[in-house]
């Protein structure tokens, strides 16, 4: 004989893999959940590597490690007109392994022997997947670095923005009248406004650090166009017989709010909290590729680097330097629309197929 | 000489759960100038087999086995084009809630009129404007309303235009999926009465699909009553209701409330109607049988219609439940 | 005691309804203009009529959803043992006087909160009123459960409304609405939306749990013969105003109000060898009672308890 927590476990454990099955119905759901997957496993994966010492920290720390790499050169002089036999033009001087002896300030050395010197950025090798950066940090940390202040960033934004929206646009539907008129037009005035501009604003009298930034993306976002979505969903809410019947049982009416109409407009809140993940992760990419974040490390300062030590225009040269972080911000930003695409599958009955 | 002809015709959906078998086993035929009724609940399976009729079925139902013989010719083995031609100019229907169905943004004429030029291309605007006109006297519309929009007609009048536009293409055969349930209920008596004029004028044969008896009773010259999927008794309307033999029919008979005769006690069934997926093919109704014999729990017999009396057939497993 | 527990006198709603550029034009929609009615103690009416006739708006106005435009609702005051109309009813007083009127609604899958289980959702009144302490409450529901046939009641406590049948779900609204023991139930066709073989359990049910628990109540249906099964008394209801009112089985067997009359021979009989009488709409026998309404009354008693309206309805039949 079961018992009634028993049973109500049941029923929890089959709901969820109803919803499961539903949602890996949706492949681009998948794709999405898989990419999350992976960067959250890298965010995980660094202070793993720390704390049980298979990364010795002073190494690998993405913001003070350094790495040295060490190669030899050769020391030549690069004649003064071209073409010769060994160097057909001037770009081809000094060559790979090779160093003019006009640009050795610091050493003695003399053309014909080898001298030892710093590699940075160092590419890939196998002491560092994807290479260092020009101070000698390793990129894989760097990413991993970056991976937990998306993850973190995203999150706080989009817990903020999705908790002030739900609860602004509920209280609108909910009493109407002059409240709803007021809490409407806010809601224009804030659509109105180009977000990143005022970030630049912002940032331009204060100095704004992650959480500042998660904070003002979170509010700027909460109180802007989810409110009229949410709104609208919760008046659909608001006229069901569930509700009447609640009023007729002598309900007040900040119960009804919160233990009716709030439960019945959390899914499709829900699903904004995981589209504005997608805005806040590229938000910061482009507030610290302008340098306006005081951040120590993340994706979009990556790629600050290496645009300001002039990295950005060697082509793919330098490939290591760009591609990952920009590659990352891609894809987490687009791997948890997709997620909300999938999830919008399960929530919405009528996008589903079957 | 009979008009349709439908031969073990079984039908499933694909759906995330399994299996659903909407349709099985179902035979039946309808005369030429008859009305066929068939009643059930919902999820009966009354609307798959008209969607079958006409292969209208959503994209995950299949057709698995069977035939249908519309005048003499099988309709399931045809591709989209040959059954283009069939749809409208030889079988019609009219759908449940088709009065909400209507284009908001063109006049009933022209959506009428595109039916037409569909199956006539060939035929001239003032033909179709006639046709048209002649059609709206029959159902009882104003000529008049050809220029209205779909909003400002009131419920009754759009089901008037609908059955209107089924009649468009001269069909032999209409079916009729609860053409009268949002309406009210004098509406839906002189829709009834439309719908009765309409087949003496034109000889026409009906198929009427509905879940309540009363309807049937009235519109109906030979009916089937379906239950999960399967037919369990058919015949001739008057014998069925004169002397059912399924306990469900017996059911549905006395669980009618009615405005005449004796206010008697009513019956009700217990449970809910069975999940239809993977099946065997056994009688679905057993578990809910008020007085179930032993043959109802041998799941070793089949389903299978056979004759109780003249023009009145009944499942095998009720036939001696009496 | 006064027989009568509810009093309806010349209940109106009127709806503005503004059409036209900026909301110009606004015209006043009758949804209900003028009913009166009583319920006895212990008995049932029945509100009968189609679509748009003003029976949902009649519904919600006396179970107090929305406020009436005009007319008078009393309700018996055990205390002070007369009729108390519902306007002198404050704030507290009224939580309080909502324990006796409930609703039960038509639509199983909208009616209940999707996201409570169902212990949730019949614990709720008792919450809401404070009713005795957490065991007690629970037993209650408990107890209500096995009444309304959901057994075994633990099997049902933690489910989801999803997971119940539309039959099932009408239960658990009924057992929801009579947990606080109302005087006054309201039921705008609780039945229609369910499979027509379920629907007489439903309404047995309806019928043992009002007889046992002396409850009142207004059965609200479009369908003549389940208003004939579930009341003693019905109400024909056309256009915002009520046509005829009179017992049930005098009703049928002998309307005298045109509307009324070509209501019931609309209706379909399930019994092919029965043929119906076609009616056409005559208003001699209305006027000839018009015309002997010397005092202007608007219902007029033609025999014992059977009333007729004699507002003009020549233009709307």
């Amino acid at each position: 004989m079961k018992n009634q927590k028993d049973i109500a476990k049941d029923i929890r454990r089959k709901a969820l893999k109803k919803n499961w099955s539903m949602f890996r119905q949706s492949k681009l759901g998948m794709i999405g959940l898989y990419i999350v997957l992976f960067f959250l496993f890298l965010s995980l994966l660094q202070p793993f590597l720390f704390i049980t010492g298979i990364w010795n920290k002073g190494v690998y720390d993405p913001v003070v490690g350094y790495s040295e790499q060490f190669q030899e050169f050769l020391v030549v002089e690069c004649p003064t007109e071209y073409p010769t036999d060994k160097y057909k033009s001037r770009s081809d001087c000094p060559g790979k392994l090779e160093v003019n002896v006009k640009t050795l300030f610091y050493s003695d050395a003399q053309v014909g022997e080898t001298i030892v010197q710093n590699l940075q950025p160092a590419p890939p090798s196998s002491k560092h997947i994807l290479g260092t950066d020009s101070l000698g940090r390793d990129v894989f940390s760097q990413v991993m670095e970056g991976s937990q202040v998306a993850f973190l960033l995203g999150l706080l934004s989009a817990t903020l923005g999705v908790g002030i929206s739900t609860l602004l646009g509920t209280i609108a539907a909910f009493f109407g009248g002059k409240v709803d008129a007021y809490l409407m037009r806010q809601s224009d005035l804030i659509l109105m406004l180009p977000t990143l501009p005022l970030l630049f604003i912002i940032s331009a009298f204060a100095e704004l650090k992650v959480w500042h930034l998660a904070v003002v993306l979170g509010t700027i976002g909460g109180l802007g166009g989810s409110v009229i979505t949410i709104k609208s969903q919760a008046l659909q809410v608001k006229v069901k017989p569930f509700v009447d019947s609640a009023r007729i049982t002598g309900g007040s009416r900040m119960n009804i709010l919160f233990s009716h109409v709030l439960p019945n407009v959390a899914p499709l809140a829900l699903l904004f909290m995981v589209f504005s993940v997608t805005g806040a992760i590229a938000s910061e990419s482009v507030l610290s590729f302008l340098g306006l974040l005081n951040i120590d490390m993340s994706w979009g300062l990556m790629i600050y680097l290496a645009q300001v030590e002039g990295f950005i225009f060697s082509g793919m040269k330098f490939w290591w330097l760009i591609l990952p972080a920009g590659l990352s911000v891609t894809f987490l930003a687009g791997g948890f629309y997709l997620v909300g695409r999938g999830l919008d599958e399960v929530f919405n009955p009528r996008l589903r197929k079957r | 000489m009979n008009i349709l002809e439908v031969k073990n015709l079984d039908m499933n959906y694909e759906t995330l759960e399994g299996n659903v078998s909407a349709v099985k086993n179902v035979s039946f035929s309808v005369k030429q100038g008859e009305s066929f009724g068939i009643v059930g609940e919902s999820g009966c399976g009354k609307t798959s087999v008209a969607m079958s009729l006409l292969q209208l079925q959503a994209d995950n139902g299949k057709i698995t086995n069977g035939e249908i013989l519309f005048n003499g010719k099988d309709i399931v083995s045809l591709n989209e084009t040959e059954l283009r031609d069939i749809r409208w100019s030889g079988i019609s229907i009219v759908f449940q809630g088709a009065m909400n169905s209507w284009n908001p943004v063109v006049k009933i004429g022209e959506q009428i009129r595109e039916a037409i030029r569909e199956h006539y291309p060939n035929k001239s605007k003032e033909d179709n404007t006639n046709k048209i006109n002649e059609l709206f006297e029959i159902v009882g519309l104003d000529s008049s309303i050809s220029e209205r929009y779909p909003h400002e007609l009131s419920g009754g009048m759009k089901q008037r235009a609908v059955i209107a536009l089924a009649l468009s293409c001269d069909p032999k055969l209409i079916i009729a999926d609860e053409p009268t349930t949002a309406l009210d209920v004098v509406i839906q008596d002189q829709i009834l009465k439309e719908i009765r004029k309409v087949q003496d004028i034109l000889g026409l044969s009906l198929i009427y699909i509905s879940h309540d008896i009363a309807v049937i009773a009235e519109m109906t010259d030979n009916m089937a009553v379906m239950y999960a999927g399967s037919i369990v008794e058919m015949g001739k309307t008057k014998n069925v209701f004169a002397n059912p033999q399924h306990s469900y029919t017996k059911m549905l008979l006395e669980s009618t409330p009615s405005i005449v005769g004796e206010k008697k006690k009513l019956r009700s069934l217990d449970g809910e109607p069975p999940s239809l997926i993977d099946n065997d093919n056994c009688c679905l109704f057993s578990y809910r049988c008020p007085n179930p014999t032993d043959n109802c729990k041998d799941r070793t017999v089949e389903m299978q219609l056979i004759k109780f009396d003249d023009e009145h057939y009944v499942d095998q497993c009720c036939k001696d439940c009496g | 005691m006064n027989k009568n527990l509810i009093e309806v006198k010349n209940l109106q709603k009127y709806f503005e309804v503004s059409s036209g550029v900026f909301s110009r034009n606004k015209s006043i929609v009758k949804a209900v203009d003028g009913i009166s009615f009583n319920i006895p103690h212990g008995s049932s009416l029945g509100l009968v009529g189609q679509s748009g006739c003003g029976k949902t708006t009649t519904a919600r106005a006396l179970s107090l959803l929305d406020p009436k435009t005009g007319g008078e609702v009393s309700f018996y005051n055990e205390d002070t043992s007369s009729m108390e109309s519902i306007d002198e009813l404050d704030g507290e007083e009224l939580k309080n006087f909502r324990r006796n009127i409930q609703m039960i609604f038509q639509d199983p899958y909208e009616s209940l909160n999707p996201r409570w289980n169902i212990k949730d959702i019949i614990l709720e009144p008792l919450n809401i009123h404070n009713i005795g302490n957490l065991s007690d409450r629970e037993e209650a529901v408990y107890e209500i459960l096995k009444t309304v046939g959901l057994t075994p009641p633990e099997n049902y406590m933690p489910r989801f409304p999803h997971e119940l049948s539309g039959g099932q779900r009408q239960r658990v609204s009924i057992a929801r609405t009579l947990i606080m023991k109302p005087k006054f139930v309201v039921c705008d066709e609780p039945t229609s939306m369910l499979d027509v073989s379920i629907r007489i359990s439903i309404m047995d049910l309806m019928l043992n749990l009002a007889k046992d628990l002396e409850v009142s109540y207004l059965y609200i249906t479009h369908d003549l013969a389940v208003a004939r099964y579930m009341c003693d008394r019905i109400a024909v209801m056309f256009n915002g105003k009520i046509v005829e009112i009179a017992e049930t089985e005098e009703l049928l067997n002998n309307p005298i109000h045109p509307y009324t009359k070509r209501l019931i021979s609309s209706i379909p009989i399930p019994d092919p060898t029965y043929t119906r009488e076609e009616y056409k709409v005559d208003f001699n026998e209305l006027e000839g009672i018009i015309s002997g309404n010397k005092e202007g009354k608007d219902m007029i008693e033609v025999s014992k308890n059977h009333f007729i309206a004699t507002h003009d309805v020549k233009g709307l039949l």
